[in-house]
């Protein structure tokens, strides 16, 4: 098999996956291996002695939350005793925003690739500002946790399950000619999937009060799509890994500290290098100083073609993220279409004739052009606890693309 | 010897008796420096495989489909 053929074989996988959302259940019996103690955390592999800021504001945050430590300060100091095990969440079939913090009580979303047969997992976005995906860990933000674990996702679960899944590839081809890119825009997926669950919410929801609430959280959260559109890249991304000779990426992650890529071709190892800063717009109050470097596994949207790679479709969240004027976002797309393998005719933007989004990053036009994958990104603040103060666009590091270069040559023989 | 009086132009210079235009190839700066004298100029946005990297630039045509 040659490359091309191997290419051909990685972008085909990405183009016949059938992703839907087909339930919400407890993250303990979703992901097999997570137990007591353990926590999934967003990127590449991390210590505590190398987390940033807001990584360490979660952890402690995450593990409060989860009765492993009576508050704050006690969970930082257990954390340093190594009293908690870390693993990526792309170890276990999991992905997270910024963050990322997946651990056994917090209710998954479960998006099944139903051309394939896995199922990829994601917790439930918990809205914008102090959120603990950035580093929020006070009361009120772990008091918002246990209402999504008590009441906002068993509801989400039953209405799924009643409505039998919903179909996101058509979905999501809706949003990009809605003005979403499905990264830091998922205004009109989110509007879409509420639309889809209400009546089923409303159906098998007992209590008004809850269902009143739920609506309204739903409803009040731009975002809520993203953490759904996380899970259905991962879902597409996975049959996508150990094609022999094949030089499509199959992840990007950031903890906060590392970027990291995964390569077909390569398996599951990780190549990695520190993590740049994202330049954009900062929210009244804040400025560059207080930001911290690029995290998440939300890199997973652009892997598919989507977010940064999408921003021909969102000319609004060019203006949102600071990457130029409106007109500016149809040469992301262009620029990203040179670095890739193919493109999805599913996945069309009405403003470039319908042409696709550009699918199957290839890390040798990566390394040749020298043209870095655009993302589009949230900012955390540097220090724990504080949450969100920005939005901005980030270039994953070249280096990684490079190892990822050797080593697959390595692999195939060619020195 | 002729003086240079009677130099006849080159091709060169009889490139620049009619009006310049550039094809820029490269870095972009020059293609602005250009621009801001009233020459019209089109700009090929490229670069050396690799950023010139020689080591990566071989192990890439090794690597083609």
């Amino acid at each position: 098999m040659t490359i091309a053929n191997a290419n051909e074989t990685a972008v085909d996988r990405m183009l016949r996956g059938d992703p839907q959302l087909v339930d919400v259940i407890p993250a303990k019996e979703a992901v097999d291996g997570l137990g007591d103690r353990l926590i999934l955390h967003a990127g590449p592999p991390l210590d505590w002695a190398d987390m940033c800021g807001p990584m360490r504001g979660a952890v402690t945050g995450i593990a409060v939350f989860e009765g492993w430590a009576e508050n704050l300060e006690q969970a930082e100091e257990a954390a340093s005793k190594g009293f908690f095990e870390f693993a990526p969440n792309h170890d276990f079939d999991c992905v997270g925003p910024m963050t990322g913090m997946t651990t056994i009580s917090q209710p998954l979303m479960v998006v099944e690739n139903k051309a394939f047969g896995n199922r990829a997992y994601c917790a439930i976005n918990e809205g914008l500002g102090k959120v603990m995906r950035f580093g929020g860990n006070d009361e009120e933000v772990r008091d918002r946790l246990k209402w999504i674990r008590d009441v906002l996702g068993p509801a989400l679960g039953r209405a799924i399950r009643a409505a039998d899944g919903i179909p996101l590839k058509s979905l999501v081809g809706r949003g990009l000619t809605m003005g979403d890119e499905m990264h830091q825009r998922n205004v009109a997926c989110s509007g879409l999937i509420l639309r889809e669950l209400a009546p089923h919410l409303a159906r098998t929801t007992d209590n008004p009060g809850d269902l009143a609430d739920i609506l309204a959280f739903i409803g009040g959260n731009d975002q809520f799509f993203l953490n759904v559109a996380m899970a259905m890249g991962k879902a597409i991304m996975d049959p996508v890994r150990n094609i022999d000779k094949s030089t499509v990426v199959t992840a990007m992650a950031r903890n906060g500290t590392d970027f990291g890529i995964r390569v077909s071709g390569t398996g599951d190892r990780w190549f990695t290098a520190p993590v740049e800063m994202p330049e954009g717009l900062y929210f009244p109050g804040y400025s560059e100083k207080d930001a911290n470097p690029d995290m998440g596994d939300s890199t997973i949207i652009e892997t598919i073609g989507l977010g940064g790679f999408a921003m021909a479709a969102s000319p609004a969240v060019a203006g949102f993220v600071g990457a130029g004027p409106a007109s500016e976002a149809l040469n992301f797309t262009r620029t990203m279409a040179e670095i890739t393998v193919s493109e999805n005719p599913e996945w069309a933007i009405p403003a470039m004739d319908y042409q696709g989004v550009p699918t199957g990053i290839d890390i040798r036009r990566v390394v040749e052009t020298g043209l870095a994958p655009t993302i589009n990104t949230g900012i955390a603040h540097k220090e724990p606890g504080v949450g969100q103060v920005g939005a901005g666009v980030v270039r994953a590091p070249l280096k990684c693309f490079e190892q990822a270069l050797f080593a697959f040559a390595e692999k195939i023989g060619v020195a | 010897m002729s003086g240079s009086k009677d130099r006849k132009p080159s091709a060169n210079l009889k490139l620049l008796d009619s009006e310049v235009r550039v094809v820029n190839v490269g870095l972009v700066q020059f293609a602005g420096d250009l621009r801001d004298q009233g020459v019209k100029v089109v700009h090929v946005d490229w670069a050396p495989p690799a950023g010139g990297d020689v080591k990566l630039a071989r192990l890439l045509s090794k690597l083609e489909d």
